[in-house]
């Protein structure tokens, strides 16, 4: 046994620590190929164009050129464009529409960042000289960015098969039922809101390294991604035509994704296809700028909710419609997030019984929009929790006793949601409760008035929310339009002397997964955790995988490895009964030993860790040499996390900024595993969503010119933007996954955002205010304070 | 082509460089020094922070000829040569600053310039306006505010005087 606890619950320091503060990370950009050439991608300036002619008589004649490619060249060698993974259906059965998204614009190119031309020469330098000398003659056509915009008769149309700029329309929920409760409602409150469009921005801008062995023929890909074998199978399979066994992918230490680095991009194919027509390695590495008109965006919803209620503020049924942005191309996950990744959640953590929700995907000429940290739940969780305060605004109840009375119960779990869903576990009162005493809900007024002595606006807010990850269930998920499974693989090797490398096909870009994982099988098998390393990030190396995304990596990838683990255990018992001369049904394995029930006859871990490798006296003709065993698991359910967030906020009424004061969350996120690494979770994504509620957005012109294209002008939350952000939780344990883990990587980013706005309408609340679309900029306070004429009580 | 002679982690090097090379590029692709970042092209991010004769730079907006004749210290140039960390660095990780770690070189040079101009000592809102030049979108700043913190009083020789 450890007498230090090194496994479940304890806060371990991080095995990945120490190369990245001693500036020893190898990133993709940080490596190198002998021979290695440069590739810059020219791309589309304009929003929308006809593409009349390109002309690279002067570009190829530059100085280091080594080739230039355009999509004919593309094309020529059979090359397909980049794939779309999950299909859904439209209300009538009908497929999406589904547009081809070639890997350089062909006849025309459809958002501004585009890609066109791939120059490629010596250095970057002369690459990016090289691309100032492309020539393409653009006949530029009306564009459209926004999406009421895309919907209005006469718009500008982004494809042509796409009628009205319309990819689906789809629907959820049982809409006689909704119609019929609201006929019969005492009351019925809406609201029009906005999800603001971001950009993830990752600290590490994508790049990608192409390489071809022509002896072999094998291409290897390096590249910042969060699931190697995805792309794998994505350029494989639809892009390239390469087959696996020819093809390696590596996303080595990758500098955050936030879903950003899930998709199969276009440079990924480019890289490998030249590398392979010039035989040389090819590297392409993102500028900032070129990652805000490359890097799939996030949000961008437009939706209107309605909720129906009876005569006490219960609810009756929730109406939603909503539009969503996809951009100008379907992105790899894109037509999932605000259909079953968002539609599904609409019961958010009450016991609404009936439930309709319409989502219209809409084509414009922007970047493709995909899952960004949340995706989809974000959204619906501000659209609910925003409706929450509204309703408590318009029917006069009391926020926290509304929420309160309309849960759904924590003895109703499983809880079959209107909508598809059904929760395993949770609590919704308990975190509720936790959150009111942290944040001190109570003292609040006097806060207030404290306040309003120094000439500040405070308000308090919250949200309470429960979240769908740990995807996926591949049964349930292929029912639904996902074009690829959504389970988990682990290999646990064990070594001759008891040390064990786990090979996960999860990837970790900043979670910990080195030290988590390291904490779990140490736990597992009572061994040191220094004596397990993990592994993950090669194709070549790991059996496959479906990445990391969806807060997937404990509660898929961890209980794989627990699958697999209690194969190393089974295999091991029968091991040990033979050097012990007992039954198999005797051996027990606890703490690092195999015993005899009953005595204290025992091997240890590496006893039978050695024996299995020099198996000299060995039941060699019922079981093989070795100790290694593979898991694939693929999951019965999601996970649902869920909490409270509380905010508090100060407005200094002179200039509309909006102080972030005190952010409470308490987050339910099933078994811990390591209580920092958890805490550290969820402080950045509440970060991101204070980012999303007060700062951060993606701004298009009308013209479809993407106005916030660099950190000048697209507000990242800074150190000073930022609180201290308390983290609690409250537990229920998963019931359908050996850990009882439900998954931390989200819910930071889900819960947050409406509590803040929650907040800022609560302190804006002398002013008339309702409701207040994100980002709360201090231009649009300001101008709300100053309309309404109406001056501070204390003043 | 002109050269720059330079001490980089106490060593010097005489290299050949464009007039455009920025510092960024010298140290990265010349001397293979890549804890040193490039996050964005604005000199926003503050990934590339380094010290140049003691004090911290955005080496992504440093002409590696304004470095001639200078001292530079990078990331892998804080720890002594038996492998013991600097207490920032120590700081940072007993402190979970970090996450995906791509931030953390510039975050940790720019918070070492920061401890050793405040010989009188930071408030948490001190630390949180000198780390505004450096972004990092994992953590939330949270733990690193702390680390930063933590990091005082050990490159100090002492404790800091509680704040007023």
């Amino acid at each position: 046994m450890n007498v230090i606890n090194e496994g479940i619950g304890a806060s371990m320091r991080r095995k990945e620590d120490l190369r990245f503060i001693s500036g020893r990370g190898h990133y993709t950009d940080d490596m190198n190929r002998p021979g290695q050439s440069h590739c810059v991608l020219k791309r589309s300036d304009r929003p929308h164009a006809i593409i009349r002619s390109i002309d690279l008589t002067a570009a190829r004649a530059a100085p280091g050129v080594v080739a230039i490619f355009t999509h004919a060249d593309l094309d020529a060698d059979g090359v397909g464009g980049v794939p779309c993974g999950w299909q859904i259906h439209s209300k009538d059965g009908s497929p999406m529409v589904e547009p081809g998204h070639p890997v350089l614009a062909t006849g025309r190119v459809r958002h501004v960042g585009d890609p066109v031309v791939a120059v490629i020469a010596e250095t970057k330098a002369q690459a990016k000289n090289a691309a100032e000398l492309v020539v393409i003659d653009y006949e530029d056509l009306p564009a459209v960015a926004h999406l009421n915009d895309a919907v209005k008769p006469g718009a500008a149309q982004v494809h042509e098969g796409a009628a009205g700029n319309i990819c689906f329309d789809w629907h959820i929920g049982d809409k006689a039922l909704v119609d019929a409760a609201f006929a019969r409602a005492a009351k019925v409150v809406k609201l029009d809101l906005t999800n603001n469009r971001l950009v993830p921005n990752a600290m590490e801008p994508r790049a990608a390294i192409g390489d071809f062995d022509a002896m072999s023929g094998d291409f290897t890909l390096i590249t910042t991604s969060q699931n190697p074998h995805v792309i794998r199978l994505l350029m494989g399979a639809f892009v390239l035509h390469i087959p696996e066994h020819r093809l390696r992918v590596i996303a080595p230490h990758v500098g955050g994704g936030f879903g950003s680095k899930i998709y199969h991009y276009a440079e990924e194919a480019i890289v490998t296809w030249a590398a392979g027509k010039i035989k040389r390695p090819v590297k392409w590495t993102a500028d900032r700028s070129e990652a805000f008109m490359s890097d799939a965006h996030g949000r961008d919803h437009v939706s209107t909710a309605e909720m129906a209620l009876d005569e006490h503020g219960n609810f009756l049924a929730l109406r939603t419609s909503t539009l969503a942005n996809m951009g100008a191309y379907l992105s790899t996950f894109a037509p999932a997030v605000p259909t079953y990744l968002s539609g599904t959640l609409l019961a958010g953590v009450y016991k609404t019984p009936a439930i309709y929700g319409e989502v219209k995907a809409v084509f414009t000429n922007t970047v493709p929009v995909d899952a960004y940290r949340g995706a989809g739940r974000p959204e619906t969780t501000f659209l609910l929790e925003r409706l929450m305060d509204v309703i408590a605004h318009d029917t006069g109840h009391d926020r926290v006793a509304l929420r309160r009375q309309n849960f759904i119960p924590s003895d109703a779990f499983p809880y079959q949601t209107p909508v598809a869903l059904q929760y395993d576990s949770g609590d919704y009162t308990a975190t509720l409760n936790a959150a009111l005493k942290a944040s001190d809900w109570d003292g609040f007024p006097a806060r207030r008035a404290e306040a309003a002595k120094r000439g500040k606006l405070r308000g308090i807010g919250m949200s309470t929310y429960v979240e769908a990850c740990g995807i996926a269930p591949s049964k349930l998920v292929g029912a639904l339009g996902a074009r690829a499974a959504l389970y988990e693989v682990a290999q646990i090797r064990v070594h001759p002397t008891g040390s064990v490398t786990v090979f996960t096909g999860t990837h970790s870009h900043g979670q910990g997964h080195e030290t988590v994982f390291a904490q779990l099988v140490a736990e597992q098998l009572g061994i040191p955790f220094a004596n397990v390393d993990v592994v993950h990030g090669d194709t070549a190396k790991i059996p496959f995988g479906m990445g990391t995304y969806g807060s997937r990596s404990l509660a898929v990838g961890g209980t794989a490895m627990v699958k697999a683990m209690d194969k190393i255990i089974a295999k091991g018992k029968k091991i040990a009964a033979h050097l012990l001369e007992a039954s198999v049904e005797d051996i027990e394995f606890a703490g690092g030993n195999f015993t005899v029930a009953g005595t204290d006859r025992a091997k240890s871990f590496g006893e039978i860790a050695l024996t299995a490798y020099v198996p000299h006296n060995y039941p060699i003709e019922e079981i093989e040499p070795g100790l290694e065993e593979t898991a694939f698991y693929d999951p019965a359910n999601f996970t649902y996390p869920g909490g409270c967030h509380i905010c508090e906020v100060e407005i200094d009424a002179d200039t509309g900024v909006t102080s972030v004061i005190n952010f409470t969350a308490v987050d339910d996120v099933g078994r811990v595993i390591n209580p920092m690494i958890v805490e550290g979770q969820i402080q950045g994504g509440v970060a991101q969503g204070i980012g999303q509620a007060l700062l951060e957005n993606a701004v298009y012109d009308e013209a479809g010119q993407l106005v916030s294209g660099s950190f000048m002008d697209y507000t990242m939350p800074r150190a000073d933007d930022l609180p201290n952000i308390s983290v609690g939780t409250e537990t229920t344990l998963c019931t359908h996954n050996a850990l009882g883990v439900k998954g931390c990587g989200e819910v930071g980013a889900i819960g947050s955002p409406p509590a803040v706005i929650n907040a800022v309408v609560d302190a804006l609340k002398d002013y008339g205010v309702r409701h207040l679309d994100m980002p709360a900029t201090p231009q649009k306070i300001w101008a709300i304070i100053n309309a309404a004429g109406v001056k501070l009580a204390a003043d | 082509m002109p050269s720059v002679t330079l001490t980089v982690n106490g060593k010097t090097h005489t290299v050949e460089v464009e007039g455009r090379t920025l510092l960024v590029e010298l140290l990265r692709e010349k001397l293979g020094l890549t804890g040193t970042h490039v996050g964005c092209d604005t000199s926003q991010c503050g990934a590339c922070v380094v010290h140049l004769n003691g004090t911290s730079v955005k080496s992504c907006t440093t002409l590696a000829l304004q470095a001639d004749g200078a001292s530079v210290v990078t990331i892998e140039g804080l720890a002594a040569a038996d492998g013991t960390l600097h207490p920032m660095q120590e700081a940072f990780r007993e402190n979970h600053a970090l996450q995906c770690g791509f931030c953390t070189p510039g975050m940790v040079m720019s918070a070492i310039d920061l401890v050793m101009s405040h010989p009188q000592g930071l408030s948490e809102s001190d630390i949180r306006h000198g780390l505004e030049g450096n972004l990092c979108r994992c953590t939330g700043y949270h733990n690193i505010v702390k680390a930063v913190a933590a990091a005082w009083p050990v490159m100090h020789g002492r404790e800091l005087a509680p704040a007023e």
